[in-house]
């Protein structure tokens, strides 16, 4: 938990500046600072973790953190328009006040089991957010880490977010980089297919490596066979729950796999932990 | 040091008259008309007969509303554009005086410290625990819902009092069973209690109940999917009255309510019996169905809270069972969860 003393009471953030990030504009990429100096300045988190934003009026909703703690000063949040709260979200401008309440759960262990390791991320469409926390995360400290490899699939190419990071890394030769989208597009010059048939061809090997795999369901439910055919283990791969939520605590009871809470024990487990859970997310 | 004193009636009628002048007091009451007991709030015409001799029959609601009001204040805020501090959520400030619950039975009491386990770190909880003395009353008379033995509890358990009037030989006797109830009566004395020591509880080594331990053993996939389940939920029509009633169901929900540039965030008790419950904002719903939320609110009580804290969450009252308008019977669920 948050050293807020009481963790109901979210943080006090101005939005600082919203970036549209799909062709849709579906998704923005929201960039908070928190009003407080002290809280901002101590602010630490781990990729994975997420926070609620908290719209005085209309509520709060979970949402993964898409910055990396070493960026420094400032938070940033993609969201997809597609409730009540993300839908006043949106409708935001710049300069507003909103509220944060975290980083809650558990994220990704950067700084345990991944070290020394090589990182094999695998996306789907805008799960990517907290993946590319991740990965801005690995990249600051990169000889602490292998190779690092992106599979990273959306529907069309103007679905794809942080188009300008992706082609940075891309370029820096620092992350081996598999865009691909869904079917061929005007201007579209990279791969085309789904994102299991393009981690089948990778084919990313498992030895001393780890796989982070976040997306849809049925995304997931594809790759996973495609990471089998490797030889990879499900104490390697880490994926990352989503389940409704509302205190964030593991107290309200809404987010429960069965005995685990999703914000509490999670978001993120091991495919051989999510393996002896019911099958409720 | 002593721990409990002998009292008469007239010094506990007494007392209890003092406790009103200065604290909201809360007692079991049977309605004249209807029959149904309710936890009420003591006036000054006390029903003395009723405080003497507490009035048979579980209280048809549970005392979880004096922890977890319906619906509870988290923070305001405002929203008014130009009020420097618009949009940020503030504490409730609200002023909590001490609140004495009185004559409550063990297993009511006994849920109290059932639920302070998931709500260890929760600051709203914790102060509402602060504020209520809980006197217990032993159970003279066991109804046919009730079954506090089966999970745990025993109708002379003290789990969660904090002092308890007891019915001896030759009358009443007051015992201290913590140093919030030995605080409450320094500060309140009842006849000759000055000088009254908690008793020293159990501690830790508390052994679990024979029901935990063996829901504990099972394995959660085999429980889950087990083959009853859709036998158990069929009658269930998703009312949720079982989660209201229930002194143990402790799950909420949080909701913004604004009037005017006024807002409040409120806390209210929500069901894992609701379909909405789960529903994500995209329309996937991982508890869509009937039988996954009947299941899950058994084996939230008798496997999933075991696991995590250690016994289950049931105090055996037999609310849901009174009241199910189906008829489900928790007892029944349990032995069957037992067979697997």
């Amino acid at each position: 938990m948050f050293d807020q003393k009481n963790p109901y009471l979210p943080y006090s953030v101005i939005i600082d500046d919203i970036v549209v990030e799909t062709e849709d504009k579906s998704l923005k990429t929201f960039k908070l600072v928190i009003e407080d100096e002290g809280i901002r300045q101590n602010w630490n988190h781990t990729p994975g973790q997420f926070a609620m934003l908290s719209v005085p009026g209309k509520g709060e909703a979970a949402i993964g953190i898409a910055s990396s703690p070493t960026e420094k000063g400032y938070l940033l949040f993609t969201v997809s328009r597609i409730g009540s709260l993300t839908t006043a979200l949106h409708q935001l401008p710049k300069g507003a006040r909103i509220g944060v309440r975290g980083p809650l759960g558990n994220g990704f262990p950067v700084n345990s089991e991944f070290k020394g390791k090589n990182i094999v991320v695998i996306a789907g469409g805008y799960a990517f957010t907290t993946l590319r926390a991740t990965i801005v995360y690995l990249l600051a400290h990169r000889q602490d880490y292998g190779k690092i490899t992106l599979i990273y699939g959306a529907r069309t190419p103007g679905m794809l977010l942080y188009r300008n990071e992706l082609k940075d890394w891309e370029q820096s030769g620092l992350v081996e980089c598999h865009i691909t989208v869904d079917r061929e597009a005007p201007g579209w010059n990279g791969i085309v297919g789904f994102v299991p048939a393009v981690t089948e061809r990778v084919a990313p090997a498992p030895e001393n490596s780890v796989a982070v795999v976040c997306g849809p369901p049925i995304m997931i439910k594809f790759t996973m066979p495609a990471l089998e055919k490797t030889g990879w283990k499900d104490e390697q791969i880490y994926l990352s729950l989503e389940n409704r939520m509302k205190c964030g605590l593991g107290v309200c009871g809404h987010c429960n796999v069965g005995p685990v809470y999703v914000c509490k024990d999670g978001p993120v487990f091991t495919r051989a932990r999510v393996k002896g859970l019911p099958v409720e997310f | 040091m002593p721990m409990k004193i002998r009292i008469n009636d007239h010094q506990l009628i007494q007392w209890i008259q003092g406790l009103i002048t200065k604290f909201q007091v809360f007692y079991p009451l049977q309605d004249a008309n209807s029959g149904v007991v309710h936890i009420q709030k003591a006036t000054g015409s006390l029903n003395s007969d009723a405080i003497l001799k507490p009035v048979s029959g579980v209280p048809k609601t549970s005392i979880k509303t004096f922890f977890m009001p319906q619906p509870e204040v988290i923070a305001r805020f405002s929203i008014a554009a130009q009020d420097a501090e618009a949009f940020v959520l503030k504490e409730p400030g609200t002023a909590l005086q001490t609140q004495v619950l009185l004559n409550i039975r063990p297993c009511d009491a006994r849920s109290v410290a059932l639920n302070s386990m998931p709500y260890a770190e929760d600051p709203y909880f914790q102060k509402m625990l602060k504020r209520t003395v809980i006197i217990g009353r032993p159970c003279d008379e066991t109804c046919s819902t009730c079954f506090c033995e089966l999970v745990g509890g025993s109708p002379h358990g003290t789990e969660g009092m904090d002092l308890v009037i007891l019915k001896t030989e030759d009358g009443l006797a007051l015992e201290v069973l913590t140093q919030k109830g030995a605080d409450f009566l320094k500060q309140n004395p009842c006849a000759e209690s000055a000088g009254l020591q908690p008793t020293p509880q159990q501690q830790g080594g508390q052994e679990l109940p024979i029901v935990a331990r063996e829901m504990q053993k099972k394995d959660l996939l085999a429980l889950y999917n087990a083959s009853f389940w859709p036998q158990i939920a069929e009658a269930c029509i998703n009312c949720g009255a079982c989660t209201f009633l229930c002194p143990t169901c402790y799950c909420f929900d949080i909701q913004d309510e604004v009037a005017g540039t006024k807002g409040v965030r409120l806390r209210y008790w929500d069901s894992c019996m609701f379909p909405l419950f789960t529903l994500h904002a995209s329309g996937h719903n991982p508890r869509g169905q009937k039988v996954q939320r009947v299941r899950n609110r058994f084996m939230h009580k008798f496997k999933y809270f075991p696991d995590r804290f250690g016994p289950v969450s049931c105090v055996g009252c037999g609310r849901c069972v009174k009241d199910c308008p189906v008829n489900i019977d928790i007892r029944e669920v349990i032995s069957l969860m037992q067979a697997v």
